[in-house]
């Protein structure tokens, strides 16, 4: 593995993203869409504080005064709904434009090894990623400056959209390496994530010992325990898995391509 | 440098190419001639181990294509078929990329680009997006892009496709200048640009190898027959007929001309002396005859022959 390859393929797919303002739009329409869905948690907490003041009985009912409960937790669910949409936008030109445009050809015969154009590519898009998801701070700073959230459970629900936003990229570029066509790749991207997400739902249809399977590998189990605060490895090993997994399928699509 | 063994590539069912053998030496210039589809592309993307042969062997610069490919890689530059580049890449970064990728230092890489960009005629889009360029630049960055390595083999892909007249001037003339020390292989379907720019000629067809000589002897060896051009004034069907009854003639072609004075082409059998036999009839029938002369044999009569040859075979 040659780290100034990887640096060099990172290099020019950055400029790409920025280049042809993919990435630009990308972060806007994220911004819009974390900022529509914060402001409305805002005004929703807001409002149920008014009532809480009138009639304490609703504060007890509803026990919603907490603002990481309220805001927060909601807040990181709802960032990762609009990443599960928006970094397919991001990854599935990755590839598959490559090899439409016909470069994959003199990409690959280049003295460059397969993983480092893989993991140059995937670190160029998640720089995108980072940017994206740091445009969502001013949420939280001003949750500090407002109220007294606690900070542990942001953090960690930070690390856990951090470690998310790999496993959505690690998806895209796998789906980008089956087809030269981007939109298949984004729309099968999104399916495949959907279905890691949905699959919690149908714990309660199976047997317990194939609900606690389930459960494991639905993705937003794990992004809701770091959310709450609560770090724990076997999320954090679930995230690092997903990653690294569908990279390496990546560099077996790419292989079997040579085969054909 | 480069040596093809019974090279075979299957798609599926399908033979991309069948058993191809060719060798080329340092420094020699190889044309890879065939018309669409007879696996000139397929053959080059297994020596620049795009993806492997099926069977049979290729040796790169010493290296086996498929066992030592990253060893292949670093001693060639590939020009594919499409040059694809990044069309929204400025020239300078997009070689300075594949310089980079090429292992040139990194602190050697402007120089390089700069050099190579002097080398391939592109002083003129220095900074210019690819995506803006006229394809003769295009075509001038792709094989930017082979050079930067300065390597000792160059694999060129139909090089001319696709441009004019001039372009295709320009480029062969690019090619025979930067040719230098290096290998090169260069595949075309048009047929001159071998006996122009190649010093052997490999031609395949059908995914097979038809011959591997030079462009020279090739044409010597086919001078089993020759062939006149007449021009006689007169009735063209009239004299195409008589022609063709004369012992030794295989074949007339016949083009109507202004003023009567038509032109024809005549084969001749090996050994039948055309002159003598011709001018005889044209005066028994009291026709001008208004030139005469001997055609040479084209590399294109040999092509069309050696690829007819195999299709009957
Ligand atoms: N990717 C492919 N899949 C299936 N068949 C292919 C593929 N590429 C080439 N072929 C077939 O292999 C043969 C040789 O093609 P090619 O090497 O592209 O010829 P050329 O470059 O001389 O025009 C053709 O019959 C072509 O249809
Ligand atoms: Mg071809």
């Amino acid at each position: 593995m040659n780290l100034r390859n990887i640096g060099l393929v990172f290099k020019k797919d950055v400029k790409s993203y920025f280049g042809s303002f993919i990435a630009y739009a990308v972060i806007a329409i994220f911004m819009a869409a974390t900022g529509y869905l914060f402001f409305n948690l805002l005004a929703s907490f807001s409002i149920l504080s008014f009532q809480a003041q009138a009639n304490p009985m609703v504060a007890k009912q509803y026990n919603l005064l907490n603002v990481n409960e309220t805001v927060v937790r909601p807040l990181f669910g709802n960032i990762s709904i609009v990443m599960l949409l928006m970094l397919p936008l991001l990854t599935m030109k990755l590839l598959a434009d490559e090899k439409k445009s016909g470069t994959m050809e003199l990409l690959l015969t280049y003295p460059v090894r397969d993983a480092e154009v893989v993991i140059g590519k995937f670190l160029a898009c998640y720089t995108v990623f980072v940017a994206m998801l740091l445009s969502t701070i001013s949420y939280p700073l001003l949750l500090i400056n407002l109220g007294e959230p606690e900070v542990v459970p942001i953090l960690t629900g930070y690390a856990g959209l951090f470690l998310l936003g790999a496993a959505f990229i690690s998806l895209g570029i796998f789906t980008s390496s089956l087809t030269e066509n981007q939109i298949i790749a984004g729309s099968l991207s999104i399916s495949i994530l959907f279905f890691f997400w949905l699959m919690s739902y149908s714990t309660m249809f199976v047997s317990a010992a194939f609900g606690q399977i389930i459960s494991y590998l639905a993705i937003n189990e794990h992004l809701e325990s770091l959310a709450k605060g609560v770090v724990d490895t076997e999320d954090i090993i679930y995230f690092v898995i997903f990653t690294v997994l569908f990279l390496f399928l990546t560099l077996r699509s790419l292989e079997s391509k040579r085969w054909r | 440098m480069i040596e093809v063994e019974n090279l075979t590539k299957s798609y599926g069912s399908h033979l991309g190419i069948d058993g191809i053998t060719f060798s080329a030496q340092k420094g020699e210039t190889i044309g890879f001639l065939g018309p669409n589809g007879a696996g000139k592309t397929t053959t080059m993307r297994i020596l620049t181990c795009f993806f492997p042969a099926t069977s049979g062997k290729a040796v790169v610069a010493g290296y086996d294509c498929f066992e030592n490919s990253f060893e292949v890689r670093k001693r060639i530059g590939y020009l594919p078929e499409s040059v694809p580049l990044y069309r929204d890449m400025v020239v300078d970064d997009y070689l300075a990329f594949v310089a980079g990728v090429k292992g040139v230092e990194s602190k050697a890489v402007k120089q390089t680009v700069t050099r190579t960009m002097g080398d391939c005629g592109l002083d003129a889009v220095v900074g210019r997006p690819i995506g803006e360029l006229s394809k003769g630049y295009r075509q001038r960055v792709g094989l930017a892009q082979a050079l930067v390595n300065d390597p000792e083999i160059l694999i060129l892909d139909e090089p001319t496709n696709g441009l004019d007249p001039r372009q295709i001037k320009e480029i062969r003339k690019l090619i025979t200048e930067l040719a230098g020390q290096r290998t090169i292989v260069l595949s075309t379907h048009i047929l001159p640009e071998v006996s122009m720019v190649c010093e052997r000629v490999v031609i395949i067809n059908k995914g097979k190898l038809v011959v591997v000589d030079k462009p020279d002897n090739l044409t010597a060896n086919l001078r089993d027959s020759s062939r006149l051009f007449l021009r006689i004034t007169g009735d063209l069907d009239q004299i195409a007929k008589a022609l063709g009854e004369i012992k030794g003639v295989r074949k007339v072609e016949s083009t109507p001309a202004a003023n009567g004075c038509n032109e024809f082409v005549v084969e001749m059998a090996r050994g039948a002396d055309g002159e003598q036999s011709i001018l005889p009839v044209v005066v028994s029938n009291n026709w001008q005859l208004n030139e005469m002369r001997a055609v040479e044999t084209s590399l294109e009569d040999v092509f069309i022959q050696l690829v007819t040859e195999e299709d009957s075979a």
